[in-house]
């Protein structure tokens, strides 16, 4: 049998029982690779569930430093019987099987294109202690050590993360270095070391960052100035508002008083957090609220009132798969339209699309700004995939001569002043008007907000006129506001094309690997990163400068290609889609195979059969 | 009708108050609700109240949800930011905006429709967290916009103008406040002004959840024989428990009562709630004595007014989540962003 060799570029998938304690033994797993300077990008693949279902961990080791899922997986760490079946099927031919061979197993239950390697987990455990809580959480350790020997992983650099994580706690840290070295040296004894999947120390990992998108998006928020969180719980965003209430313990409780420069509130469903963040705007504080689809469901006669009424209110939706509760536990870009319009009457909204856990803290702090300066409901659109995976992504950064953006607020020395006010008088010709907070002054600048059509002055009205020169001015702010947006991201092929690609999101990380596929195959393809809506110029010309483009997402409808025609005005015709939304996050051999056939099928030169990327045989 | 605009001229000698202003500075504009709705007198008593107690007018945020109680905040307080937010969910609004700036006062209006049936929830959990406000329900037992229909809180039996019984039981807003942890709950009838004002005044000064019930007809929809809502039923059976007097930390007190007919409380701000009994055996002090004496007397048909339960010693949310005594809304970059030094710690942390 020819068994799969590779250095730095293969996946490794662990197949645990959640609850079990096996995801800090895996983040350990992942992190010593990258300690080692070699890329690594670990993905969750979890249940919706306490104890007892099955979860895994995939992580994909690469030096070329692709961070997207590869699919597959070269070495499977077998450690749930439930799920035995499927995961030994999961593994590529010349493959390797590492379990737990405490209790024989039928030979029927193996592979023979695959090997095999057992490793007596549960023996050495229960000979070693006698505690049951430790019985299985030592077990895990034990495989990370095991591993290390298996594929080369430098034991000193695992020590070192496990020496961080228990400092200040010794007594917790000795136990874990020896159940780690127990492991490694059995496998060192007993064990086929090494495999042909083997970790090399390179330089490819330099000042990165190892972080997730919702603790990324806290930290914007803290950053941008958000005072005001309420929040409900929902999956996969609760790690968000957890993340903002630690960072704000850190950051914001004055050093002085020893009170807290925020107040975060759980509210009692999403319709009192949306309520109290737009409460909280009108009254002049920076509020957000982070929610997944169906939360933002349920907010959207109130995200009408904000955007009618005219208050600014950052929402952060972290997306999973829909419709109704669908897989609240696995990733989809499929809340593109409900956001883009969300709330009954005509409506738009803008949304910007962070790649990665570094947009994810730049758009959440970027969004605040926005808000405030278009006085709307402003939507920050990631989801489960960078949510709640670690990444590597370059370090934050903060310029610290930038200042908040809390848009046209009139105060008190402009309206003693004489400044003309009128809520809804739009006096710079850009649909955006000026408010004041209430409480500014004792005889000027009061108003009555509703969500009822009113006159340019705030008065209630059902004039026609009235009404429809107020939704125009909204349709001119909405213009506006592709100035305050990010932009997108141009990638032009190596050579001019006919063919392009949109892409967005979660997507980019796969989309970037498919690209330099393509590109290694003397397939040239031009590419746009949209990475807000309402859509500049930029996008719009970039597809009408296509004879076709590809538009890549991650859900059934391609929501974003029916925004783009809308939006746009375009030729339906002109845009394929490419659409990826079983709940994995897509995949570059995925965008690559459908894109590629997409292609033959417009005539293009038939494409080489390829092998994209990773361990191949030997 | 409001592009009636009122008269601006006034007669030179109305009585002005600490602040110099007279009741017309605490006016909104003209009310649109039918002639002799009860709702209209809650406004006038919130016009007085606000008066007495020389509030400034900007300084008071009035929110409100849907309904014919929902519009009344245009009516009154004309210098205050006013916010119609939507159906059922005035409490998370006022919530929120009581978050960002704790120095204002907060006036909450809303219906039975608004509060009982759609928002319940809301009215709730607002109640439960201790926002420090002033939280009046117009409650007429009906929607009167919609012309008639059942609100939650109509009495099981009572009868709908069109001749309907209604069989659904009756939400009781003062005993849920109670229940529900809010720290002053009274409840009042529209058409008793000399109870409604100090009640409302008391609301305004207490520094937590404040809820006032105030049984308000309609008299376009539940103004009849058969309903428990009218002017008529109310009148002959209210059962006022005590009636109150507010004093505010700067006024001396002259009046004097027999030893033992008056409870005083004294709250945060300095103020004293002067309570008169009316009713011997009831205390406004017993959160559970008060609840099962409410529940009691509407078994028997009656309603009981005044100040139903108040906790002087009240924590309001602010005091729950620890925050700064300065409004959040006035803190600028330098005491919210950490900076790129913190920044850079964050970002080592993360290798």
């Amino acid at each position: 049998m020819k068994t799969l060799q590779a250095t730095n570029d293969f996946v490794i998938k662990f197949a645990n029982v959640n609850g079990s304690g096996s995801a800090s033994a895996n983040t350990l797993f992942a992190k010593s690779i990258a300690r080692m300077g070699v890329p690594v990008s670990p993905r969750n693949i979890f249940p919706s569930n306490i104890q007892g279902l099955p979860t895994w961990y995939e992580v994909r080791v690469c030096e070329a430093g692709w961070n997207a899922r590869r699919g597959g997986a070269d070495l499977m760490v077998a450690m749930n019987p439930q799920t035995w079946e499927k995961d030994v099927a999961e593994v590529t031919a010349g493959g390797y099987l590492f379990y737990d061979s405490t209790r024989p197993m039928p030979s029927g239950k193996f592979r023979d294109d695959i090997l095999v390697i057992g490793m007596p987990l549960t023996e050495i455990c229960n000979a070693t202690y006698t505690d049951p809580r430790q019985r299985q959480l030592f077990k895990n350790i034990i495989y990370v050590g095991a591993l290390s020997a298996l594929l080369g992983i430098e034991l000193a650099e695992v020590e070192k993360l496990i020496a961080e994580q228990y400092k200040g706690k010794e007594k917790l840290l000795e136990p874990n270095v020896k159940a780690l070295r127990m492991g490694h040296e059995y496998a060192l004894a007993k064990l086929p070391c090494p495999l042909g999947l083997q970790v090399r120390r390179a330089d490819k990992v330099g000042d990165k960052v190892f972080l997730e998108g919702n603790n990324a998006a806290a930290l914007g928020a803290v950053f941008g100035g958000a005072t005001v969180c309420a929040w409900y719980p929902i999956t996969p965003s609760s790690s968000m508002a957890e993340a903002f209430a630690k960072h704000c313990r850190k950051y914001r409780v004055d050093k002085e008083t020893g009170k807290n420069n925020f107040a975060i509130v759980q509210a009692e469903d999403e319709l009192a957090s949306i309520g109290m963040v737009i409460g909280a705007a009108w009254n002049g504080a920076r509020a957000f609220t982070c929610t997944s689809g169906p939360g933002i469901s349920l907010m959207s006669e109130f995200i009408g009132l904000a955007y009618f009424a005219e208050i600014p209110a950052t929402l952060v939706n972290v997306q999973r798969a829909g419709p109704s509760t669908g897989m609240p536990t696995r990733t989809q870009q499929s809340d593109v339209l409900l956001c883009a319009y969300a709330s009954h009457g005509d409506t738009k909204h803008p949304i910007l699309f962070p790649q990665d856990a570094k947009e994810a803290f730049e758009f959440t702090a970027d969004a605040l700004d926005i808000a405030d300066r278009l006085q709307t409901p402003v939507f920050v659109l990631t989801d489960l995939d960078i949510g709640m995976n670690e990444r590597l992504c370059d370090p934050l950064t903060w310029d610290d001569a930038r200042t908040y953006d809390r848009g046209k607020v009139l105060t008190k020395e402009q309206l003693d002043a004489g400044a003309r006010f009128g809520r809804y008088l739009d006096v710079d010709d850009d649909g955006i008007t000026y408010r004041t907070y209430p409480g500014t002054h004792p005889s000027r600048g009061s108003f009555f907000t509703r969500g009822t059509s009113r006159d340019r002055y705030a008065r209630y009205t059902e004039e026609g006129s009235a009404y429809v020169d107020n939704m125009e001015r909204l349709l001119r702010k909405f213009e506006t506001a592709k100035h305050y947006m990010p932009k997108p991201e141009v990638r032009p092929g190596a050579k001019p094309s006919r063919y392009g690609a949109i892409y967005y999101g979660s997507t980019a990380p796969a989309m970037e690997e498919a690209l330099a596929l393509f590109e290694a195959e003397g397939i040239h393809l031009d590419a746009l990163r949209v990475r807000a809506f309402p859509f500049q110029d930029t996008v719009i010309d970039f597809v009408n400068d296509h004879d076709h483009v590809f538009v890549i997402e991650q859900n059934r409808d391609g929501q974003l290609r029916t925004l783009l025609v809308a939006e746009g005005a375009i030729d339906p015709s002109r845009l394929g889609s490419v659409l990826h939304f079983d709940g994995t996050p897509i995949t570059a051999r995925f965008i690559h195979g459908d894109i590629a056939k997409r292609l033959s099928a417009l005539q293009v030169t038939p494409l080489r059969r390829t092998v994209a990327g990773g361990a191949s045989g030997e | 009708m409001t592009y009636l605009a009122k008269p601006k001229l006034h007669h030179p000698d109305l009585p002005k108050n600490a602040l110099g202003l007279t009741r017309r500075d605490y006016e909104g504009t003209i009310s649109t609700l039918c002639a002799g709705c009860g709702h209209d007198s809650i406004s006038a008593a919130i016009i007085q109240a606000c008066w007495e107690l020389a509030v400034q007018p900007h300084r008071v945020a009035k929110l409100s949800g849907i309904g014919c109680s929902s519009k009344t905040p245009t009516y009154f307080l004309d210098k205050s930011h006013g916010f119609n937010s939507v159906h059922g969910r005035m409490p998370s609004v006022l919530t929120g905006a009581n978050l960002a700036n704790r120095d204002l006062l907060y006036l909450g209006v809303s219906g039975d429709g608004d509060s009982a049936s759609i928002g319940l929830g809301q009215f709730a959990h607002s109640m439960r967290r201790g926002v420090n406000m002033t939280y009046i329900v117009e409650n007429n037992g009906v929607y009167g916009l919609t012309k008639g229909q059942f609100s939650a809180t109509a009495d099981r039996g009572s009868k709908s103008k069109r001749g309907a019984v209604n069989t659904d039981e009756g939400i009781d807003l003062a005993c849920l406040a109670m229940q529900l942890g809010a720290t002053y709950v009274a409840r009042s009838f529209s058409g008793d002004k000399h109870q409604l004002v100090p009640l409302i005044k008391g609301a305004l000064t207490h520094p937590g959840a404040a809820f006032i019930d105030v049984v308000s007809p309609c008299v376009a929809f539940n103004n009849h024989e058969g309903s428990t809502r009218s002017y008529d039923y109310v009148r002959h059976h209210n059962e006022a428990v005590n009636s109150l007097d507010v004093i505010t930390m700067h006024k001396e007190i002259t009046t004097e009562y027999a030893p033992g007919s008056v409870q005083e409380v004294r709250q945060h701000d300095g103020s004293v709630l002067r309570l008169r009994k009316l009713a011997d055996d009831y205390d406004s002090s017993n959160r559970i004595s008060a609840m099962s004496y409410v529940q009691s007397h509407y078994a028997r048909g009656e309603i009981v007014t005044g100040l139903l339960f108040v906790e002087p010693e009240a924590i309001d949310l602010h005091e729950h989540l620890g925050t700064t005594m300065r409004p959040l809304n006035e803190l600028g970059d330098k005491e919210l962003c950490p900076g790129s030094a913190a920044l850079a710690q964050f970002n080592a942390s993360l290798r």
